[in-house]
């Protein structure tokens, strides 16, 4: 493997793992927090919500706003550290 | 000034608007036409894929169905949103350097293979028509209740409009009237929005105001109310399902991987200039889109509650004026089963007098809380902003795959710039008519079809575009087993369980439901259909010859950023 291959391979790596981190979350917050822990985080209400309903019709789009905004900054800085960004 | 005279207005200025801009920007060469040129900026292009997402069924009918499933209507809130993380973080950036013009260019290429191109072209057509003919369905509806013409005039009159702009400025038209089609939608959603909120709680944010306290003094929280009205009357408590979890995991999840593998939003990303455009635009929409997808949740407990109040054990003869204006439609039907004169609106559907089609409750809504005409009219614009924006973003996949992807791709190599422009006017203009055709004669399947078109771009394209990028091994004996696999297979559950054909017809799909696979509804067995999808291509891999150096090195180029505006040129 030469130089340039060793760098985007190494790119790839570390892109591949900020998926990993930021899915996980995108799971956690719908497929968790809103459908299977529904009914346990409806027990505790926080104003007029149950929790449980709150991250399925509220909290779970509120983060996945902010999880695509924290990829973009993630990857812009992270093609400039390999000199990808133009 | 009456709702009529201020909708005529309205939908008067807002038609000008778009068409102005299809002047404006009219398409001069094939890029133009099938990516704008690639010049759009991150913001605009946010905005237009949102519009282009949202269609009649966002603007018209979800928050209608979420007021009347409660908590079950979570699956499209969190169904059609969450998709675009997955658009963004594993599609968007790398077909972006990948640069070319369509899905099926892609799997195409990636693929080294017309059959795999074609098997794509199949099912991008499938997914986009179904769609499409919705969209002309809920022009005409806004047509013929707002302006009192016929619905069929209605499909026509929207027919002009949208072949106008899109056959004349293809992409670079339909990006710059959707990005006005935007601002129209949001508007007209939010502003009834806000009145009905502070109207019932005070609180001006509706996301706010769904939580909040009620107006009156109470004290009582409105989502306490709702559950204690809808227990009352023997209906689920609101905040409560009553699917399984099961089916709303996989319906959650068909729609979220149905939504990233959608072609009409997909090629949105080949409009913008640098792979980091395409990220921060697949932002922009999802901000965009999260503005309305977190109102709507707040508008249907609202009108669930402000209906409720109004109709439930009160005389019919006291009825509010748009009760009588929905009765005309037939959309909202009363039957006074005991001949008391007052409505009965209960779970029990023996005792039940009242049935109320959820499609009306946005439409309804500004009426029903006593808005002004203007605020009337303005739902009406919007509607016609979102059904206008989406078919428009559909006809154009639809024309790219005939011209682009049929024609120069296999059938005519040698075609001119110039024919193929024509070409791709040519398909639009068909796809257009049949579209309306749909619109005005509905098949009695459309509707079911429209959301299963969700599960189908599931089963196919979702699968074979990620394998093609993040698996570089995938060749194309792995990739065309799993999309025709996934898709007869979708297919195959629809066809016996939504419609029953296997059975002896519609009328045994009822019973079908404790035979559903793993106790999972159709609308959910796209997430099945996709899973298979994945195990057959990488089981078929395993034994068959690898892609060939120069494909395996256009997978390493897709995952660097840099060199987009580049990778586009040839």
């Amino acid at each position: 493997m030469n130089d340039k291959q060793q760098k985007a391979s190494a790119y790839w790596k570390e892109n591949v793992s900020y998926l990993f981190i930021l899915l996980t979350i995108w799971f956690a917050v719908s497929f968790g927090a809103g459908i299977l822990f529904k009914e346990a985080l409806d027990t505790i209400q926080i104003g007029g919500f149950k929790l449980g309903f709150w991250f399925a019709q509220q909290g779970s789009i509120y983060v996945f706003v902010i999880l695509i905004f924290v990829y973009i900054k993630l990857m812009n800085k992270l093609d400039k550290k390999y000199g990808y960004d133009e | 000034m009456s709702v009529q005279t201020w909708t005529y207005i309205l939908v008067g200025i807002s038609f000008t608007l778009y068409i102005g801009i299809a002047i404006w920007s009219r398409a001069g060469s094939t890029k133009e036409f099938y990516v704008a040129g690639g010049g759009v900026s991150p913001l605009a292009n946010g905005m237009a894929t949102a519009a282009d997402w949202m269609s009649a069924a966002s603007f018209i009918s979800m928050a209608g169905i979420i007021s009347f499933a409660g908590y079950d209507g979570s699956v499209y809130l969190m169904g059609w949103t969450g998709g675009y993380v997955l658009l963004a973080l594993l599609l968007a950036p790398y077909l972006r350097k990948f640069g070319k013009f369509t899905v099926p260019d892609f799997i195409g290429d990636r693929y080294y293979s017309n059959t795999a191109r074609i098997v794509a072209v199949i099912c991008a057509l499938l997914v986009s028509f179904t769609y499409v003919a919705g969209q002309m369905r809920g022009v005409g509806l806004v047509f013929s209740r707002f302006l009192e013409v016929d619905i069929n005039t209605g499909v026509i009159i929207g027919m002009i409009i949208v072949l106008f702009y899109a056959v004349l400025g293809g992409m670079k038209g339909i990006t710059y009237t959707q990005v006005a089609q935007y601002c129209v939608l949001i508007f007209a959603f939010m502003v009834p929005a806000i009145f009905i909120s502070i109207q019932m709680t005070g609180n001006p944010i509706p996301q706010l105001g769904m939580g909040g306290t009620l107006n009156d003094g109470s004290g009582t929280f409105l989502l306490d109310k709702l559950d204690g009205l809808s227990t009352e009357l023997g209906f689920n408590e609101y905040t409560d399902g009553s699917k399984s979890i099961v089916d709303v995991f996989a319906i959650t999840l068909a729609l979220m991987v149905g939504t990233a593998g959608l072609p009409h939003v997909i090629v949105r990303f080949f409009t913008v200039k640098r792979v980091k455009d395409a990220r921060k635009s697949a932002g922009w929409a999802l901000l965009l889109i999260a503005i309305l997808y977190t109102t709507a949740p707040a508008v249907a407990v609202f009108a669930r509650t402000n209906m409720i109040n109004t109709v439930s054990n009160q005389p019919y003869a006291d009825m509010p004026e748009w009760f009588s204006t929905w009765e005309k439609t037939a959309l909202i039907k009363f039957n006074d089963k005991n001949g008391d004169g007052i409505i009965q609106y209960v779970a029990d559907a023996n005792l039940n007098e009242l049935t109320v089609d959820r499609d009306i409750m946005v439409l309804a809504n500004p009426e029903i809380a006593n808005l002004p005409a203007w605020v009337i009219a303005l739902v009406a614009a919007g509607s016609l902003a979102a059904a206008l924006s989406t078919a428009a973003g559909l006809l154009l996949v639809i024309s790219a795959s005939v011209s682009h992807d049929l024609i120069k791709k296999i059938v005519k190599p040698d075609i001119s710039e110039k024919g193929e422009l024509w070409a791709a006017r040519a398909a639009a203009t068909v796809a257009v008519i049949i579209a309306g055709y749909f619109g005005i004669d509905p098949p009695g399947f459309v509707a079911a079809v429209v959301a299963l078109a969700f599960g189908l771009a599931a089963a196919s394209f979702f699968p074979a575009i990620v394998l093609g990028i993040f698996y570089k091994k995938m060749n194309k004996e792995g990739a065309i087993t799993g999309m025709v696999v996934g898709i007869l297979l979708m297919l195959f559950y629809m066809l016996k369980f939504k419609f029953g054909i296997f059975d002896g017809g519609k009328e045994a799909v009822a019973g079908l439901k404790e035979a559903w696979w793993f106790g999972i509804s159709p609308e959910g067995f796209g997430t099945v259909a996709m899973l298979v999808n994945f195990i057959v291509s990488i089981v078929v891999m395993q034994f068959t010859p690898p892609p060939p150096k120069n494909v395996q090195d256009i997978v390493e180029d897709i995952r660097i950023p840099s060199g987009a505006a580049k990778a586009a040129e040839h």
